[in-house]
């Protein structure tokens, strides 16, 4: 089969390459390339400025008894148990909410959905001037209410460093959670309810024996989603902690970026990169594996 | 598979199951349940406005008011000293709303234009390695492009693209080509053949029949597409951080970044409320307008896993 391109007669496969050409290209120079490069780069001493020198595998045992890379791991294991949940039942809890055909309810969704799209570093940052012990508007109104006596360093200690960060990405990312699971709910037959209410079944036994088993795909989405994008979290405790108070808030994006070019030492990032991808892949595919088509 | 799906946010959804009890008790139950639903409703949306709207009204206050301790809550009066102060910051704010803004256009440019070309391709001609491509195209959302970053350093330095609008752009382009190439392409299989063979017929090229009768039919896609590509690239820092070392080629969250850290500890608060109000309006604006386009998008993300 033939076809003609700006008036010359090629083979109709051939088109078809020169249309994924420019996509392919650019996928193999910005992406496949620097997937090459981390690996090598990974096992050499590679300063920010001058001459890289092959280092074997030095970069890996370096870091394996480096025990800020296995704190910082450490750190974003524990944040991303902590807010995944709490993501979760907060926007199934949403989800439940503005999930009937109520009037107004799209102004509702609309409000809640709409941190998600501002960006994370604008959210931080507006965060942290919530959060500041001297202007911020919660110590002030915990002040004025007489609940405490000092201004709160909400951000100066490890804890509530934690949870004041969980507080802003719950208000950041729970409205993208609820869409998800909003779409699964919407794909329980309406037939199924009515059927059980007719059977007697309230509210909390419908939820309890079709909305929840019926989820339970759209819940490992939603779960695993989340679960990844918490692991790379970087914005929010670059801006709102900085990695302190005494370099107990870093996450592993963070360390990457701090040993590359606060160190300058970019093969030990790259090292660090690897074992980052590495997880991340087994994430990936732990996804995937969950979401399986069980019909096939 | 299609899971079902939202119609934008305002759209009406079938509603629940009712027990069907005597009309008076109906009336009455769904009196009170219905004022406990709008109130809490109503608390969580003051509640998810509050940090944003707070921040608006900060940014009218004059600057002593705004970085006052313990802080007003409400304004004495209104001022625009802020935005003025924020104007005149570093180079300038026009300078780092333009390196935004055109990095922001050209990803969405470029993602557009690439992911409508590689969308179509895969959509329409059988090849060899057809499957195999579109996987590999597709693979790459399971790698994070925060462990590549290094060698995307060392690459842009060696292409001169180094501070550029340019750079930046094209690797925040490839962050976006597999979802964007993958939404392409569900769009141009929506798109019935016979309407492209009535084209063939009439003599149009390949290229002819994509621009001239394809593309008007895939628009929803490619809002779509376009809306993530800016709120992506607008909002980006990781990469813009790394990339870019020319302070006067910082974008907006870098440059938000560095008035935060403050010049010798004092933090100008209300030039940040400023600041952070005018980088977020513009797409709190998108989205308002577009957002169906940009549900429709998350929903075929969820309906594909």
């Amino acid at each position: 089969m033939v076809t003609t391109l700006f008036g010359y007669t090629i083979p109709r496969s051939w088109a078809a390459y020169l249309f994924i050409l420019p996509c392919l290209a650019v996928t193999t120079l910005f992406f496949l390339v620097p997937l090459g490069m981390t690996a090598w780069m990974s096992l050499n001493e590679w300063p920010l400025l001058g001459h890289p020198s092959f280092a074997g595998l030095r970069n890996y045992l370096a870091l394996f008894v480096d025990a800020s890379f296995w704190g910082s791991l450490l750190f974003t294991v524990k944040y991303t148990l902590v807010v995944t949940p709490a993501i979760f039942l907060f926007a199934f809890a949403l989800a439940l909410l503005v999930q009937r055909g109520a009037r107004f309810v799209g102004i509702f969704r609309t409000a809640y959905f709409l941190p998600v799209v501002i960006g994370m570093t604008s959210a931080s940052l507006l965060w942290t001037w919530l959060f500041n012990d001297q202007v911020g508007i919660f110590s002030a109104l915990l002040m004025d209410l007489g609940l405490v006596d000092e201004p709160v360093q909400w951000l100066g200690e490890t804890n509530s460093a934690l949870a004041s960060i969980v507080t802003m990405v719950l208000w950041k990312a729970a409205g993208f959670t609820m869409v998800i699971l909003l779409v699964g709910m919407q794909a329980i037959p309406v037939d199924l309810y009515e059927a059980a209410a007719l059977d007697g079944a309230g509210w909390l036994r419908q939820i309890r024996s079709i909305t929840i088993p019926l989820m339970r795909r759209t819940f490992a989405l939603a779960l695993t989603m989340s679960f990844i994008g918490s692991f790379l979290a970087f914005e929010q405790f670059f801006v709102m902690t900085r990695g302190g108070p005494f370099n107990s808030t870093i996450t592993i994006v963070h360390w990457i970026y701090r040993a590359s070019f606060t160190y300058f030492k970019l093969g030990y990032g790259a090292a660090m990169s690897m074992v980052l991808l590495l997880i991340l892949l087994v994430l990936s595919g732990l996804q995937l594996w969950l979401l399986r088509d069980d019909k096939e | 598979m299609m899971l079902g799906r939202i119609e934008g946010f305002g759209g009406v959804v079938r509603g629940r199951a009712e027990v069907p009890p005597s009309r008076l008790a109906l009336w009455w139950r769904r009196w009170g349940v219905n004022a406990a639903y709008y109130g809490l409703c109503t608390v969580l949306l003051l509640m998810f406005l509050f940090p944003i709207v707070w921040s608006l009204l900060t940014s009218f206050e004059t600057a002593r008011e705004a970085s006052a301790s313990p802080p007003a809550y409400w304004p004495s009066r209104f001022s625009i000293e802020n935005y003025r102060n924020l104007a005149n910051y570093g180079e300038g704010i026009g300078r780092y709303v333009w390196n935004s803004g055109s990095v922001a256009l050209l990803t969405v440019i470029g993602t557009l234009v690439l992911a409508t070309l590689g969308g179509y391709g895969f959509s329409r001609f059988r090849f060899p390695g057809r499957n195999a491509l579109f996987m590999l195209i597709l693979a790459t959302l399971m790698i994070p492009f925060q462990s590549i970053l290094n060698p995307l350093f060392i690459l842009l330095r060696l292409l001169h693209l180094q501070d550029t609008h340019l750079g930046l752009a094209l690797v925040y382009t490839t962050f976006q080509l597999p979802f964007a190439v993958f939404m392409m392409r569900n769009a141009f299989d929506a798109v019935p053949i016979e309407i492209e063979e009535a084209a063939v017929l009439d003599g149009c090229s390949p290229a002819g029949t994509l621009l001239r009768v394809m593309l008007p039919l895939v628009g929803p896609g490619l809002a779509t597409v376009g809306l993530f590509a800016f709120f992506g690239s607008w909002n980006e820092l990781l990469a813009a951080l790394i990339l870019v070392s020319d302070s006067r080629a910082y974008t907006l969250p870098v440059m938000l970044l560095n008035a935060q850290s403050g010049q010798l500890g004092a933090v100008n608060w209300g030039l940040m409320q400023a600041g952070i109000v005018l980088t977020i309006v513009p797409c709190a604006a998108l989205f308002l307008l577009l957002q169906r386009y940009y549900i429709s998008g998350l929903v075929a993300g969820a309906v594909k896993a």
